[in-house]
């Protein structure tokens, strides 16, 4: 039971949800190009036919930059409002499967009043709790549960390191969907670090926190290494290395890291040194893995906007020709950023082992290395947009059960939610023309 | 057919392309549309073939208002569209293409093209085209591909065909070849819209010139007008089109290129035992049509190329094997011949666009911290000293202009000391009042003593700049001559003749090229 709240049920099957929203969004994307903007690009690109051709590679798929730049071309507020429309398509969906409106409904011509009113109840109700859950509610018994903002701070961490690693990627014109491999390897060596050694207190947790570093970049170095060399694409290679990860985890738990006397295939416990201590004492789950995460974010965020190499790589994602042309080495800049964002998802492995599991079992990542794409889309790739985002898909975990329990509703809705803002986000054309929000132009139209 | 355009506005949200233009292109007429990049040209060409919506105004053929939703629905008012760059299927034959969009069919869909071969036949007899309706479209030279888009055109009884910018990818000689078939087709009833930024080709084959500037149309002219009279209108205010350049005083050769050949992947040459050197204070202009390895020589000096044999030195020191970093290091400015591919990071800000090959360099950075502070400031006295019109350094590259992205460009290589200066297509786009400026810049950097390449496709910048031209062709270099040798001489070379044969044959006979357009 690694959530004293009882969600596991639900997360075996977040990840297929999740995979498969972001593989479906891709195409159809690519088919809408937004208007003026999208077909200068489109013209652009097909006219040239004078693309240097290298090893390296990186440049065939221009199509996939295009969705990717499209994406991160929408506004902050196109975020907000894929947030804002998601949760409304939610709030149809409650009412229209509540029971007290679908008997309200019964009489609808007679007493449509009924029905609205039934309607609003079952939502204000369902996001009251939902809202409460993960910030402050007064009604709850117990601290834990009166101050849920604490626990949406403990769902965040990991959400907030590996979004930072998708983030980091797609700024260098990667798309890292390895995160969940990069989380899994990270968290073994953290593991392995962690209770297979014995090292003096705060030494061990440094350790395990290199280890956990060391994991994820070795993984996401892998994919950098081969896009570097072969120009093997990183979605595909990331992907497959994913299922790599999840295998040998599960290899490893059967033998070398099984715990002793055991019949699951499940680690010993992370030893005491080296653990996150908690931050709020017993009563909360909140450890230092979240200082970490904002440490991480204030770094990155000096890294993209105020280092040489962070200028390096924006340059590499936004135009790899231009970058190449003004003497920079594309492929080193792709295992560059490839091992930092794995080590950052694998800092995310550390933080679910040292900070909440405790030991290693092959669910040690749960969704969270999906979600980090989310994270990372709705945050717009910046530092702080993916901090927030975190926080938000953090308050939806926390606030979830609470809904689930307070309001009767299924916490499949926060997964409908989580989805429908894939789905917007993926697709800022389509919240343009709900909201009738100008078309961002990057280039005036003419002759 | 008679083409009427009544007040035509298009706007891209706050941006007016087109502002009420009006136009008129009588029966068998050669209607001249003249102005610069981005004035609006292709936009209201493209609003008349029916690709965008007008905001507003009309469009009348033979008196009748029509409403195009589409392409089609031009085509099949009588209106066809040969594109700057040709909408053809490399790897189909002629018929395949010319038949692509209106497959003619037999029992059961069975694709017959046998109609469409005659039909090919029919009009190359007509106008003396010479094509093949069964070559490969990829086999054919470019003015022959753009012959089959005229053919396509014709097919589909075109009554009025709109030719976008077609000489860009033509030698001179192509060029004139072109210039008869218009005047064919205006004979035979069909009238044309000739879209173009160049002044000679415009006073050389249209019967009205409309001139757009910034999408407005300002004003109408006959081809007997001055060229400095259009030129005025176009840029909408006197510019000088000749350049006051002193002769070159040229020293020592420290750039030298020996045996350079360049391949491709699969083993192709792409530039082929290429040999020339460059004098301090020297401008060597390399001329060629689109495509004849130009741009593969600039590459390799540049250390952009994997398949490189032969050798470049500069100041004695090899630069082949080099990675671009160290040429660009070794004091090499380069500008890339597509800014918006190779030059410029459109999403980044000017500021950074700047600094794009010099981040790692004091001041602008400190260890690995950049300095925000200098960068800042290298950007607003680039900005003044080349006149980038911008509201600020920190917008981003791609919202300007054309030829305000070029000055980025051209202020980021001119803002070291340089050792050599190669520059591909510097003016490619470019209005012309920033072309001026930017062959100014040129030529006060050759005037420092810095040896200089100018690869250019426009022989007009060639003659303009060169001291002297080499011209390639397929790879090969045809020969070295004079900065001012005559077009001709010119055009024959990159058609594949050497200096010498091309000479002789100028000497031999009487017709040349230069008769045509002068």
């Amino acid at each position: 039971m690694r959530d004293p709240r009882g969600v596991e049920a639900n997360e075996s099957d977040q990840p297929a949800v999740s995979a498969g929203s972001l593989t479906g969004d891709g195409p159809a994307d690519g088919g809408a190009p937004a208007g003026s903007a999208g077909e200068a690009e489109l013209t652009g690109v097909g006219t040239s036919g004078r693309l240097p051709s290298t090893a390296t590679g990186g440049d065939g798929d221009h199509t996939g930059k295009r969705i990717v730049r499209e994406i991160m071309s929408g506004s902050a507020l196109v975020s907000v409002l894929a947030v804002v429309v998601a949760l409304v398509i939610g709030g149809l969906l409650i009412a229209v499967t509540d029971k007290r409106v679908a008997a309200a409904s019964g009489y609808f011509f007679a007493e449509p009043g009924n029905t609205f009113a039934a309607a609003w109840t079952a939502v204000s109700e369902a996001y009251g709790a939902l809202l409460r859950g993960a910030t402050y509610d007064p009604g709850a018994r117990t601290w834990l549960g009166q101050l849920g903002i604490f626990e949406t701070l403990t769902f965040a961490t990991p959400l907030i390191l590996a979004g930072l690693a998708v983030t980091i990627a797609f700024r260098a014109g990667l798309f890292n969907i390895g995160a969940q491999g990069q989380i899994i390897l990270g968290a073994t060596f953290a593991g392995a670090v962690g209770f297979g050694l014995d090292l003096p207190p705060v030494i061990h947790l440094l350790a395990v926190i290199v280890a956990g570093a060391i994991g994820g970049a070795i993984w996401g170095g892998i994919a950098g290494v081969l896009k570097a060399r072969t120009g093997a694409h990183e979605v595909i290679v990331t992907i497959m290395l994913n299922y790599i990860a999840l295998s040998l985890v599960l290899y490893l738990l059967k033998n070398q890291l099984k715990a002793p006397g055991s019949t699951n295939p499940v680690s010993p416990a992370m030893k005491d040194s080296a653990v996150f201590p908690l931050l709020l004492g017993d009563n909360f789950r909140l450890h230092a893995g979240f200082l970490l995460a904002v440490v991480a974010v204030v770094a990155i965020a000096w890294l993209l906007n105020r280092s040489t190499l962070g200028f390096e790589l924006r340059a590499i994602g936004a135009n790899p020709s231009a970058a190449r042309t003004a003497g920079m080495i594309v492929s080193r800049g792709y295992i560059v950023v490839m091992l930092i964002s794995g080590a950052l998802a694998g800092l995310a492995g550390v933080a679910q082992i040292s900070g909440t599991e405790k030991s290693l079992d092959s669910e040690v990542a749960g969704s969270i290395g999906f979600d980090a794409i989310t994270v990372a889309l709705l945050g717009r790739s910046t530092p702080w947009g993916t901090f927030f985002a975190a926080l938000l898909f953090g308050a939806f975990k926390a606030g979830g059960t609470s809904m689930a329990v307070n309001a009767d509703v299924s916490i499949d809705i926060v997964l409908v939610v989580q989805s429908l803002i894939v789905l917007f986000i993926a697709a800022p054309p389509l919240i343009r023309a709900m909201f009738r929000l100008k078309t961002p132009s990057t280039r005036g139209a003419g002759a | 057919m008679k083409l009427e355009l009544k007040g035509i506005t298009k706007s891209f949200g706050s941006l007016v392309a087109n502002d009420h233009i009006d136009l008129v292109v009588q029966p068998g007429e050669i209607h001249g549309l003249l102005g610069e990049n981005g004035a609006g040209k292709s936009t209201l060409m493209n609003v008349l073939y029916g690709l965008y919506e007008p905001s507003s105004g009309e469009i009348l053929i033979d008196d009748k208002a029509v409403k195009f939703s589409g392409p089609a629905d031009a085509m099949a008012a009588g209106i066809g569209m040969v594109h700057q760059h040709f909408m053809l299927v490399p790897v189909f034959t002629v018929a395949e293409n010319v038949a692509l969009g209106k497959e003619a069919t037999g029992f059961a869909g069975v694709l017959d093209l046998e109609q469409t071969r005659k039909k090919i036949r029919d009009i190359s007899a007509k106008y003396g085209f010479d094509v093949d309706p069964d070559a490969v479209v990829e086999d054919l030279p470019v003015g022959v591909q753009q012959r089959v888009e005229i053919i396509k055109a014709l097919v589909r009884d075109a009554r009025i065909l709109i030719l976008d910018e077609p000489t860009a990818v033509l030698t001179p000689q192509e060029t004139d070849e072109l210039i008869s078939i218009m005047r064919q087709l205006k004979d035979s009833g069909t009238s044309l819209v000739f879209i173009t930024h160049k002044l000679r080709e415009i006073k050389a084959i249209a019967d009205t010139i409309t001139v757009i500037r910034r999408g407005k149309m300002v004003g109408t002219a006959l081809p007997s007008a001055a060229t400095t009279e259009l030129a005025a209108l176009m840029v909408g205010r006197s510019v000088s089109l000749a350049l006051n350049k002193a002769d070159a005083t040229p020293g020592e050769e420290t750039f030298r290129v020996r045996n350079l050949t360049v391949m491709d992947d699969a083993g192709h040459r792409l530039v082929d035992d290429v040999s020339f050197g460059v004098g301090t204070g020297e401008i060597l202009a390399i001329a060629g049509v689109q495509g004849n390895g130009q741009t593969e020589l600039t590459e390799a000096v540049l250390g952009l190329h994997k398949h490189v044999k032969g050798s470049v030195t500069l100041d004695g020191r090899e630069l082949v094997g080099r990675n671009v970093r160290q040429v660009l290091d070794a004091g090499v400015g380069f500008v890339p011949e597509d800014r918006q591919i190779d030059g410029l990071v459109e999403h980044f800000s000017i500021a950074e666009n700047l600094i794009l090959d010099l981040y790692g360099k004091a001041p602008f950075s400190r260890g690995s911290t950049l300095n925000r502070a200098a960068i800042a400031r290298h950007a607003e006295a680039k900005v003044v000293e080349f006149d980038v019109r911008t509201p600020s350094a920190s917008v981003p590259v791609g919202t300007l202009s054309g030829g305000n992205q070029q000055k980025v460009v051209l202020a980021r290589e001119l803002s070291r000391p340089l050792k050599l200066f190669i520059a591909s297509q510097p003016t490619r786009g470019v209005d012309v009042g920033s072309i001026e400026f930017l062959h100014k810049r040129i030529i006060a950097e050759r005037d420092k003593g810095t040896p200089v390449v100018i690869v250019s496709t426009e022989l007009d910048e060639v003659l303009e700049l060169a001291d002297r031209i080499a011209v390639l062709y397929a790879g090969a270099l045809m020969g070295i001559v004079p900065g001012k040798s005559s077009r001709s001489l010119l055009g024959l070379m990159m058609a594949g003749l050497t200096a010498t044969e091309a000479q002789a044959q100028l000497d031999a006979s009487a017709t040349t090229a230069e008769g045509e357009l002068s």
